[in-house]
C-alpha cells in the first residue's frame, strides 16, 4: 500500500506561485477577488507563505509553500461530527463536500490553517468558466474544502495502469503543484517505496516537518534552506 | 366570576402568587411589543443569512467561530442558573430556597433552547444538520455535546415540571383559564398526603440526578475547545473552569430575574432581603473561585512560555484584547467581590449591580476564549481581524429578547414562585429545622450510657 507524500525543497523555491495557480485551475478553486482578499476569505489549497527576515538593507525573504500537510494523525478528522473528513488507507485526508455541515470544527482543529471555508457561493471570472476541470466537483457555499493531493489524478492514473495491465509508476501520479513547479522544488510520490525520490529526500538531513512537536505526523516534508 | 375575582378572594400566598396569571398591566404589553420587535428583527437577520450564506457575517479565515459560538457558550452557561442551583439547594436542605427555585428552573429550561440553537445558526449548511444523526462520528466532542445538552434539556424540563404539578392542580381546581391547559398539565393530580409523599420522593431523586448531567453539559462545552491543539484552548482546566463560570453567570442571571420579578409583580414579601443576601454570598464565593481558576489558567500559560501560547496570552493581557480582558476581570471579580464582600452592599441594589457586571463579564469571558485564540493560529498570518456584522449582532439581540419574551410569557401562565412549597415551609419547616438543629447538639452523656 502506498503512503503518498511530498517533499518541498526550500532551497529551490523562488516564490513564483506557479503551484498556487496550477492548483487553482486544476481543482476549480473559487476566485473570490479583491473583496474576499479584504475579508480574509480567499481560498487557496496551496499557499506560498512569505517570511521576511532582517532589516533593510540586509533583508531576506523566505518562501514556504503550504498545501494540506496530509497528517498521518490528522486532528481535523477526529473532531468532525459527521465524518465528512477522514483519512484513507493511502494516507490522503479527504473531504466529503456533500456531507459536510459547515461547522468549521475541523478548520479550528487544524494547526496549519489549511482547511478553507466557502463563506460565499463560489464564483469564477468569465474567462475561467470554459476551462473548469470536469474531474473535480465544484463546492457549494457553506462547506469546508482542502488540498486532496489531486487524488482524482490518482484515480485516473490507476485506471490507466489497470487498462494497460501494468503497475502504477512513480511518474503516473503527480499533483498539479508538483507538475507545474519550474524549479522542481516539489517532489511527490510514495514515501514507503525506498526507490522513489520522495522517500530518499524525506530522509535527507535537511528534511523537517511543520509543527513536528504536535505529533500530527505530516506527510509533507520540507528541505531546509541553506545559506 | 372572572378569574381576577377568584384570585382576589384567595388567602395571601395564593392571591399574590397567582395574581400575575390573571392581571396584566399595560407596561407588560409594552415590553412584549419591544421584545417581539427585536426578536422579529433577529429572525429577519437569520433569513438574510440563510439567503446569503455565512458570508453575511464578519467571520473569516482563521476567525472561524465568532458571536454565535460565544453566545452558545454564554447561554448554556446561564442555563446552569436553575437546575443546578435549585438542585444543590434542595439537596442541601437550604430552607431559603423555597421562593426562588421555580424562577431559577424556568431560566434553565427556557434559555437552553436559545443556547442550543446557536451552533445551528453558525452552520454553513443548516439544511444538513440531521447528518449528525444520520452519520454520527462518535469521537467528535460536538456529538457528545449534542447528547449532553439533549439529556440536560429533558432532565431539567422534567425537573421544572414535576415540582409544579401541585400548583397546576390547584389552578385547575380554581378553574382559571385556559382550563384545558391546566387540566392537561395537572395530569389528574390530587393533593393527598400519599400523592405528596410520592411527589417529594421523585423530586429528591431528580434533584440528585440532574447535578451530574448539568456538570457534564458545560464540561463537554469546555472540551470542544480543549480537545483541539490550539494555544490557550488546549488546557485541562477548561472542563471545570467552564462549569464554574456557568454556575457563576447562572447565579447572576437568577439575581437579575429575581430583582425584576420582585419589582414588577410586587413580590418583595417573597424575594426578601435575606434571599438577596444569601444569593450575594453565593456570588461572592463563585467570584473568588472564578478568580482562582482564571489566575491558575493564565499563570500556567505564562510560566510555560510556549511561543504560540504566549502570543495569545499577551494579546489578552496587553495587546489587542486588553480592553475586553480587563473589563472581564472587572466584571467577574473586582466589582462583584468589592460589592459582595461588604454586608452593607449585599442588599438588593448591590447584588443586582454585581450581577449585571458578572453577566457582562462572563459574556466577555466567552469572547476572550473564542476570539483571541482564533486570531492567533500557529502558522504565522498577517492582517487578521474580526468585526461582527449587523447580522450577527441582530441575531444576538434577537436571542436575548426572545429569551426575555418567553420568560415574560411563562410568568403569565405559571406561578413563578412555588405556592405549595411556600405553604409547606410555613406548615412544616419551622418544626423540622428546630428538630434538625436539636439533632446536631451533643447528647446527654448520662442518658446515653444508661
Amino acid at each position: 500500500m502506498a503512503r503518498w507524500g511530498m517533499v518541498i525543497d526550500l532551497n529551490r523555491c523562488n516564490g513564483c506561485q506557479a503551484c498556487e495557480i496550477a492548483c487553482r485551475s486544476e481543482n476549480n478553486v473559487a476566485v473570490g477577488g479583491p473583496q474576499a482578499a479584504r475579508e480574509n476569505r480567499t481560498i487557496s489549497w496551496m499557499r506560498v507563505h512569505t517570511e521576511t527576515e532582517g532589516e533593510w538593507p540586509d533583508v531576506r525573504v523566505r518562501f514556504v509553500p503550504q498545501p494540506c500537510m496530509q497528517c498521518d494523525r490528522p486532528p481535523c478528522t477526529l473532531v468532525c461530527p459527521v465524518e465528512a473528513t477522514s483519512i484513507d488507507r493511502e494516507g490522503i485526508v479527504s473531504q466529503i463536500y456533500a456531507r459536510c455541515i459547515g461547522c468549521r470544527y475541523c478548520a479550528n482543529a487544524c494547526p496549519y490553517t489549511v482547511k478553507y471555508f466557502n463563506w460565499r457561493r463560489p464564483s469564477y471570472p468569465e474567462s475561467v468558466l470554459p476551462s473548469l476541470n470536469p474531474d473535480v466537483s465544484v463546492r457549494p457555499v457553506g462547506v469546508i474544502e482542502k488540498c486532496t493531493f489531486c487524488h482524482h489524478r490518482l484515480q485516473k492514473a490507476r485506471d490507466q495502469a489497470r487498462a494497460e495491465n501494468r503497475p502504477l509508476r512513480e511518474e503516473d501520479y503527480v499533483p498539479a503543484c508538483a507538475e507545474s513547479c519550474p524549479t522542481g522544488a516539489i517532489v511527490f510520490g510514495d514515501l514507503d517505496d525506498p526507490d522513489q525520490r520522495v522517500a530518499r529526500l524525506s530522509r535527507d538531513p535537511r528534511a523537517f516537518r511543520l509543527q513536528e512537536g504536535l505529533s500530527t505526523q505530516p506527510k509533507v516534508y520540507y528541505l531546509a534552506e541553506q545559506d | 366570576m372572572t378569574d381576577l375575582e377568584i384570585v382576589s378572594r384567595l388567602p395571601q400566598d395564593e392571591r399574590m402568587l397567582l395574581m400575575p396569571l390573571v392581571r396584566t398591566t399595560r407596561t407588560f404589553w409594552y415590553w412584549v411589543m419591544v421584545m417581539v420587535a427585536i426578536s422579529l428583527w433577529g429572525a429577519f437577520a437569520y433569513y438574510y443569512q440563510l439567503r446569503h450564506g455565512l458570508g453575511a457575517t464578519g467571520l473569516n479565515t482563521p476567525e472561524y467561530w465568532g458571536i454565535y459560538i460565544i453566545c452558545f457558550v454564554f447561554f448554556i452557561g446561564i442555563s446552569h442558573a436553575g437546575t443546578l442551583i435549585s438542585a444543590i439547594l434542595r439537596v442541601a436542605n437550604a430552607e431559603w430556597r423555597r421562593s426562588i427555585t421555580r424562577s431559577a428552573e424556568f431560566i434553565t429550561v427556557l434559555v437552553i433552547g436559545f443556547g442550543a440553537v446557536q451552533p445551528v445558526l453558525d452552520l454553513g449548511r443548516p439544511d444538513r444538520v440531521l447528518n449528525v444523526v444520520l452519520n454520527p462520528q462518535p469521537f467528535s466532542p460536538l456529538l457528545w455535546d449534542i447528547m449532553s445538552i439533549g439529556l440536560y434539556l429533558t432532565a431539567s424540563s422534567i425537573y421544572l415540571y414535576v415540582p409544579m404539578i401541585p400548583d397546576l392542580a390547584r389552578i385547575r381546581d380554581l378553574g382559571l383559564r385556559p382550563r384545558l391547559l391546566y387540566w392537561f398539565l395537572a395530569i389528574g393530580y390530587r393533593d393527598t398526603p400519599a400523592a405528596r409523599a410520592a411527589l417529594e420522593r421523585i423530586i429528591a431523586v431528580l434533584a440528585v440526578a440532574v447535578i451530574p448531567i448539568a456538570v457534564s453539559v458545560h464540561t463537554v462545552i469546555g472540551w470542544i475547545f480543549a480537545l483541539t491543539l490550539r494555544p490557550m484552548w488546549h488546557s485541562a482546566i477548561f472542563g471545570p473552569y467552564f462549569v464554574v463560570g456557568a454556575i457563576f453567570s447562572g447565579i447572576a442571571a437568577l439575581i437579575i430575574a429575581m430583582t425584576i420579578l420582585r419589582r414588577v409583580y410586587n413580590l418583595g414579601a417573597y424575594f426578601k432581603d435575606i434571599h438577596f443576601e444569601n444569593m450575594g454570598l453565593l456570588l461572592l464565593v463563585m467570584a473568588i473561585i472564578w478568580f482562582y481558576f482564571t489566575f491558575a489558567e493564565n499563570l500556567t500559560v505564562w510560566y510555560g512560555g510556549e511561543e504560540a501560547e504566549l502570543a495569545t496570552l499577551y494579546s489578552k493581557l496587553i495587546g489587542d484584547f486588553a480592553v475586553p480582558f480587563w473589563l472581564m476581570v472587572a466584571g467577574c471579580f473586582v466589582i462583584p467581590f468589592t460589592l459582595m464582600a461588604r454586608r452593607a452592599t449585599r442588599n438588593v441594589a448591590g447584588t443586582t449591580v454585581a450581577s449585571v457586571a458578572v453577566v457582562i463579564g462572563m459574556w466577555l469571558e466567552r469572547f476572550n476564549i473564542v476570539v483571541p485564540t482564533s486570531l492567533h493560529p500557529r502558522v504565522e498570518m498577517q492582517g487578521l481581524h474580526y468585526v461582527p456584522s449587523w447580522v450577527e449582532l441582530s441575531i444576538m439581540a434577537g436571542t436575548f429578547s426572545g429569551f426575555i419574551l418567553v420568560y415574560m410569557v411563562a410568568t403569565k401562565f405559571f406561578p413563578i414562585i412555588s405556592i405549595w412549597e411556600i405553604k409547606e415551609g410555613r406548615e412544616k419547616s419551622v418544626e423540622e429545622v428546630s428538630e434538625r438543629v436539636a439533632a446536631y447538639l451533643p447528647d446527654d452523656v448520662a442518658a446515653v450510657e444508661s
